[in-house]
């Protein structure tokens, strides 16, 4: 059957409603945090004042006789359980035990009839703490003699995907990544031209507006939890470490999710509320404060040191790399992000001598995990930093030099690994076109147009059903979360098109684990690709089926059937779907079920699932009295194979660039000493209405060159990444100043300013 | 404990509450509108503004007792016969995505448009200032609201 082209869908390829729209703007629709549960008692956290120290005492008897207090949990009770967890490496426990790792960490849970009561009876819980001494940063973690963050080796989480936890002996080290091909010393030494630099991105917080929130109630039928989790299988699989169950007693459903980003994905607070309920044998919520949140999890701050060679007809000979990762307390995702980080500095480019080493390091701060583009965030910005220092050394343009050397589609830019499957050149022409790049730039204003590649998709392990009833209706059974980035609307609109049906007869339900059938995550930009091929496959599957019955209705063989729209024909007759179940059956509510689940064979064997792209262009402005940078115009690629929803790609798009803004300008977690400064909203500063560029170009490609349904790829991630290195570079072209550390605040920029100016004037003594 | 009589939505809600309960508990717990939703629970992020009186209010800000003989506004309140224009607008230019900020980012924009029938982008912006959203990165807001003027004017008969 030949593809179908943009123009011929039905519904597919159509900005089409909505499918949480109302519910959303009616304030109907149901987040984790608006469920009560008959008998529900409430959780509230103690958390440690200390970086790092050892536990000595936790006397929890006074707190217990404070009016409404049903239990306290900690370190020294919980017998009877696992209390570690971790999907890549099984390191950490549910409340700190022995010792605490960092500060904010939980040391002591008190369960009462509400949450005041609860809030109230955490001063009542007396611990008594040796403080120890810590490791704040990666180079006093890797410091001869260093204290370490953990001192025993934990077994390796059961999550395909990681490498093999490092060695953990007497190390802060985490996960080391090596990465090397071709001969990186003999391409330096003959090298043309070559840039080196150290480049810093910051610790950052992927802010949801819906803070962690987790109810749990473990009773004699098993567990069910309600959570914010981006990931419920893997926190199926953790909770059922954790308490000893078969997975078929753990249930986790996720009702509508506020803002994810890569904070809600593998598991937070799950097993430590559940816990609360096993302890205190009720319903229990747990819901954590946005400051508390900002104490659960954060992205990986990278220091890169990087080097890049051209020949001397400018094309890219050799990179060679040394990332060093702050991992924070526990693993988390990190080992992860360490192996993305590697795989992704290398950018969409041919370069035939690569050397990468990467290390996730423990540290006694917040554990750091998943963050909107993890690993491409932090290496895209010295990458394509470089690749603009490069140009300039080459008197070439920025853009020129990267068309040079960009991979074209089919061409492998990472041995082992899926070639390119986009098409580079073409992206980076329509931003440019975009940008107008021909026209003179204004005084203090500065351009700059930068690309990515992930190897995205994660590993390809997903399922669905889909149940078509005898009155026409559809039900698609995702294990997807809707974060807001539109999942259940594209997997509604794939199965209308294929079932030939009005998208308002078909039903997307779940994610809940009891129901609907496993699907890996829903993350690394996967689910339309993934999940939409799988409702595609499932629907086909139950068309077969429907074309099996009607062959027997019509006392014919099967492939003498024509397949039509929501339908068969055969000679003059023509059976709909709901005909042909009606009759085989003989009841006028029955329904039939088509499965579908893909894994890691056939077009899927090569990784990644498919590369996501990032081609961006900004213009910025900068205020040479205050170093404040405005953003004056903004592009967007959005290279997605096929646009199953075109307007929620574009908001995907925008609002990856936004953070991207975010990261690039204003967002940094700060540490004085032991202590997170600006683990708040009211410190930390993330984009607002003021500062949304004048005028933004989103753009799509369609080439229908993915894996997924009808040749789409995924999207989300890709126009984050590139971002800061363009606000980088354009403020280079702006006002001739580099700098190799975000955010590029006013102060910085300002700093950066003035000493360019004091060197002017020295030169010019 | 305090005696608050309020109404919210159209509806008369009364109940003894402590003196410290904040308000946006109060609507979430006492009236179990759960489509005010708690964001930062200091006054920044905007997702739990309703219109008090017919202002747009952050009512994390606020105490329960300040409800008191108080018109309250929640988003189930907007709709009328069918959706609000502003939501009806929302929805047109998908404005929404995870939809935790929508419901504050609907009062607000719905207050703004009762006092400025044809705001320019500048005061759309500067209006909805205290209103975060972390997925759209803003535009689409921005449009859905002029959008929604524009439907506005149109079925008053209002042009400019």
């Amino acid at each position: 059957m030949s593809r179908k082209k943009p123009g011929e869908f039905q519904v597919v390829n159509h900005s089409v409603a909505r499918e949480d729209g109302v519910a959303k703007v009616t304030g109907r629709a149901v987040y984790a945090s608006d469920i009560r549960l008959e008998g529900m008692a409430y959780a509230k956290l103690l958390r440690s004042p200390f970086a790092h120290a050892r536990i000595l005492s936790i006397d929890a008897s006074e707190a217990l006789r404070q009016p409404g207090v049903i239990a306290v949990l900690h370190g020294n009770n919980l017998q009877g359980i696992d209390p570690y967890y971790g999907h890549a490496v099984k390191d950490h426990p549910l409340l700190a035990i022995g010792k605490v790792r960092f500060l904010g960490e939980p040391v002591a849970a008190v369960v009462a009839e509400d949450e005041r009561s609860a809030y109230e009876a955490l001063e009542s819980v007396r611990v008594e703490y040796e403080e120890l001494p810590g490791v704040l940063e990666v180079d006093a973690a890797l410091a001869d003699g260093a204290p370490l963050v953990h001192e025993t080796s934990y077994a390796g989480g059961s999550f395909r995907g990681f490498d093999d936890p490092g060695s953990m002996k007497a190390s802060n080290i985490c996960q080391e990544v090596h990465l090397e091909w071709g001969d990186v010393a003999a391409a330096f030494a003959q090298a043309a031209q070559v840039v080196e630099g150290v480049y810093y991105f910051p610790m950052a917080y992927a802010y949801a507006m819906e803070a962690y929130v987790s109810i749990a109630d473990y009773n004699d039928s098993g567990l069910t939890v309600y959570s914010s989790a981006q990931h419920p299988f893997i926190v199926r699989h953790d909770l059922a470490g954790v308490f000893g169950l078969f997975l078929n007693r753990v249930r986790v459903v996720v009702p509508f999710v506020g803002g994810g980003y890569g904070s809600k994905s593998y598991t937070k607070i799950e097993p430590l509320t559940a816990a609360c309920s096993w302890k205190a044998k009720r319903p229990v919520k747990l819901q954590l404060s946005v400051a508390e949140a900002m104490l659960t999890t954060r992205n990986d701050d990278a220091r890169v040191r990087i080097r890049t060679a051209v020949d001397r007809e400018g094309r890219l000979v050799a990179r060679e790399a040394t990332i060093h990762l702050n991992t924070g307390a526990y693993a988390e995702n990190s080992p992860l992000v360490a192996r993305k980080a590697a795989n992704r500095i290398v950018g969409p480019y041919r370069i035939p001598n690569v050397k990468v080493d990467c290390c996730a390091i423990y540290t006694n701060t917040v554990p750091a995990s998943s963050f909107r583009g993890f690993g491409a965030t932090q290496v895209t910005f010295p990458g394509e930093s470089q690749m603009d220092e490069l140009a300039e050394k080459l008197s070439c343009h920025p853009v020129e030099f990267r068309r040079k050397n960009l991979a074209a589609r089919g061409e492998s830019i990472h041995p082992g690994l899926r070639p390119l499957d986009a098409d580079l050149a073409g992206d980076i022409a329509m931003v440019v076109q975009a940008l107008e790049t021909d026209k003179p730039l204004s005084k203090g204003h500065g351009r700059a147009v930068a690309c990515s590649a992930s190897d995205a998709g994660s590993d390809p392990v997903t399922s669905t059903i889909v149940h078509v009833y005898a009155d026409g209706s559809v039900s698609v059974m995702t294990g997807s979360t809707e974060l807001g980035q539109g999942s259940h609307t594209v997997l509604r609109q794939i199965a209308a098109e294929e079932m030939g049906v009005e998208l308002q007869k078909v039903r997307v339900i779940g994610p809940d684990t009891a129901v609907t059938p496993f699907e890996r995550s829903t993350g690394a930009s996967r689910t339309t690709t993934l999940m939409g091929r799988a409702v595609l496959e499932a629907c086909q599957e139950a068309i077969v089926q429907l074309r099996d019955m009607a062959a027997e209705i019509l006392k014919t063989a099967p492939e003498n059937l024509i397949l039509e729209r929501s339908g068969v024909a055969f000679q003059d007759r023509r059976l709909s779907w709901q005909d042909v179940l009606r009759t085989f059956f003989g009841l006028s509510d029955c329904s039939i079920i088509g499965r579908a689940y893909l894994r890691k064979v056939g077009d899927l064997a090569l990784l990644p699932v498919f590369w996501e792209i990032g081609c961006t262009g900004v213009e910025i402005a900068v205020d040479a009295e205050t170093g404040r940078i405005c953003l004056e115009r903004l592009v967007t690629v959005g290279d997605v194979g096929l646009a199953i929803h075109p307007a929620m790609v574009e908001g995907q798009d925008l609002g990856a660039a936004t953070m991207g803004l975010g990261i690039g300008l204003y967002e940094e977690l700060l540490y004085e000493g032991q202590q997170l400064l600006n683990g708040n909203l009211l410190d930390y500063r993330v984009p607002r209405f003021s500062d949304l560029a004048p005028k933004i170009d989103l753009l799509l490609v369609q080439n229908q060159d993915g894996r997924g349904p009808y040749g789409a790829k995924g999207g989300g991630e890709g126009s984050l990444n590139p971002i800061p290195a363009c606000l980088a570079n354009a403020l280079y072209q702006a006002t001739g100043v580099r700098l190799r550390r975000l955010p590029l605040t006013p102060e910085r920029v300002w700093r950066a300013l003035r000493e360019q100016r004091n060197k002017g004037d020295n030169v010019g003594h | 404990m305090h005696r608050v009589q309020a109404r919210i939505n159209g509806k008369d809600y009364e109940h003894e509450v402590e003196a410290r309960l904040l308000l946006v508990h109060y609507i979430r717990e006492k009236a179990r509108l759960t489509g005010t939703h708690v964001g930062c629970d200091t006054g920044n992020c905007g997702a739990c503004t309703i219109l008090y009186n017919g202002k747009p209010v952050k009512s994390c800000m606020l105490l329960a007792v300040q409800a008191n003989r108080a018109e309250i506004t929640t988003v189930e309140g907007l709709a009328g016969n069918g959706l609000h224009p502003v939501q009806e607008a929302f929805l047109n230019r998908f404005a929404v995505q995870c939809g935790y900020c929508t419901p504050g980012m609907l009062l607000s924009a719905s207050s703004l448009l009762e006092s400025n029938a044809a705001p320019s982008e500048a005061e759309i912006r500067e209006a909805l200032e205290g209103n975060m959203c972390m997925c759209t990165g803003y535009q689409q807001i921005v449009d859905a609201i002029k959008y929604a003027a524009e439907t506005m004017r149109a079925s008053t008969g209002k042009s400019l």
